[in-house]
């Protein structure tokens, strides 16, 4: 699953031709009305990869993941046509607040992010950005055969075929598209992994950091975006 | 509507002129006159609003029809005008300065077709396709299932049968 991967020169390659206009080197005056110069890329990014969270001891560990469980709180980012499954949720006929499931409006607020159909690539690359941003530990529900293999877009240019080069899913639900009740069912799954400890996608992600970022850059020709998004 | 459609001959000399119902209406003008015709339209012939402009991609005749539809609100009639342009360094004259959205479409062309609006605001900027690098995909020399395959890490174990030959295996295994 590793692979050589110089990071150094992948960002190099696209720092100039794609970098956005909010990451260019500027000088801005500081408080004190000094003027510095800030580069974006380096100094408003942490540098550090992600680290793997390890399990606390026993009964401890086992209360943490109850509590993780029981509150499951999902992004607000609709990427496909599933994502107009998820109101339906919301409302009172599913209503899943019951199972203590709701939406927020940041990544930084939210531990589950679904990705709710197929993912273009201009898509791709803002879901790997507000899934960076999220906290761990952190669970990704992939929704719709799209996110399997592609789905009805298996064989289109701008449609990525598999989820989980990219991110790491825990939970997949099939369908095209899956009803409000799949994807209740979806979420006890993830609460029964959770439960048993098997949650563990987030610490996958960051000990194949390397193996994902690559695949992510193979995908995004114009990545212009800091390596760590946190 | 007829009458309307024989003034446009003698006005812009329109050929292949269909009518497809009593409110719509294709014909066909040259590229240099095209943007003179669809100027007349809006300015003296109250069509003033614009439906689409799009592209056809005829790979066997080397070319791209533009077709710019546009409607008349006074008395609903739309009227299409199609384009021929050569596929070979595709350019059209650009009409973003008789309609403010005419831009957004011409930047679309020119990232799906390739097809340059020299003047259009914003025409070089990425519209949907962020970092493309290869051959425009609306062209249909563009092989999406063979860029699919190369790029996009396919699944293993996907196969689709012929619904002919699988049907009658199911219903007639014995034949």
């Amino acid at each position: 699953m590793e692979k050589d991967f110089d990071k150094k020169a992948l960002t190099d390659m696209y720092k100039d031709k794609f970098l956005a206009p909010e990451n260019e080197k500027r000088q801005v005056a500081a408080p004190d009305g000094s003027i510095i110069e800030i580069d974006p890329l380096d100094d408003y990014f942490c540098q550090e990869r992600p680290k793997e969270l390890k399990p606390r001891k026993g009964a401890v560990e086992k209360f943490l993941n109850w509590a993780r469980a029981e509150s499951l709180w999902v992004l607000g980012f609709g990427t496909g046509c599933g994502s107009i499954e998820i109101p339906p949720l919301v409302t009172p006929r599913f209503d899943m607040y019951r199972y203590g499931v709701q939406m927020r409006p940041t990544p930084r607020q939210s531990n589950v992010f679904i990705i709710s159909g197929y993912l273009s690539v201009k898509t791709l690359k803002r879901a790997i950005r507000s899934y960076e941003q999220m906290p761990s530990p952190k669970y990704i529900i992939a929704l719709g055969s799209c996110t399997i293999n592609g789905g009805m877009y298996w064989d289109s240019y701008n449609t990525i075929n598999r989820l989980d080069h990219f991110m790491p899913v825990d939970v997949y639900i099939a369908g095209c598209m899956p009803r409000p009740e799949a994807l209740l069912a979806g979420f006890g799954k993830l609460k029964e992994l959770i439960k048993e400890g098997k949650g563990e996608k987030a610490n996958e992600y960051a000990r194949n950091f390397d193996w994902y970022k690559a695949n992510q850059k193979k995908i995004i020709k114009d990545w212009n975006m800091p390596d760590f998004n946190w | 509507m007829k009458d309307f459609l024989k003034d446009i001959e003698s006005r812009f000399q329109t050929t292949d002129t269909i009518q497809q119902k009593e409110c719509l209406a294709f014909t066909t003008v040259d590229k240099s006159r095209a943007i003179a015709m669809v100027t007349w339209l809006k300015e003296n012939a109250g069509y003033s609003s614009l439906i689409l402009l799009t592209a056809v991609d005829w790979i066997e005749d080397g070319v791209f029809q533009l077709t710019y539809l546009l409607n008349n609100p006074e008395n609903g009639n739309e009227i299409g005008i199609r384009v021929g342009i050569d596929r070979e360094g595709a350019t059209m004259e650009s009409a973003h300065h008789l309609w403010e959205n005419m831009m957004t479409y011409q930047r679309e062309l020119k990232e799906m077709f390739g097809i340059d609006f020299p003047g259009s605001p914003r025409v070089d900027e990425s519209f949907i396709l962020e970092g493309w690098d290869d051959i425009p995909p609306y062209r249909r020399d563009f092989d999406t299932k063979k860029y699919s395959e190369e790029t996009f890490f396919p699944r293993p174990g996907r196969k689709t049968n012929d619904p002919t030959q699988y049907m009658k295996s199911k219903l007639y295994p014995k034949d």
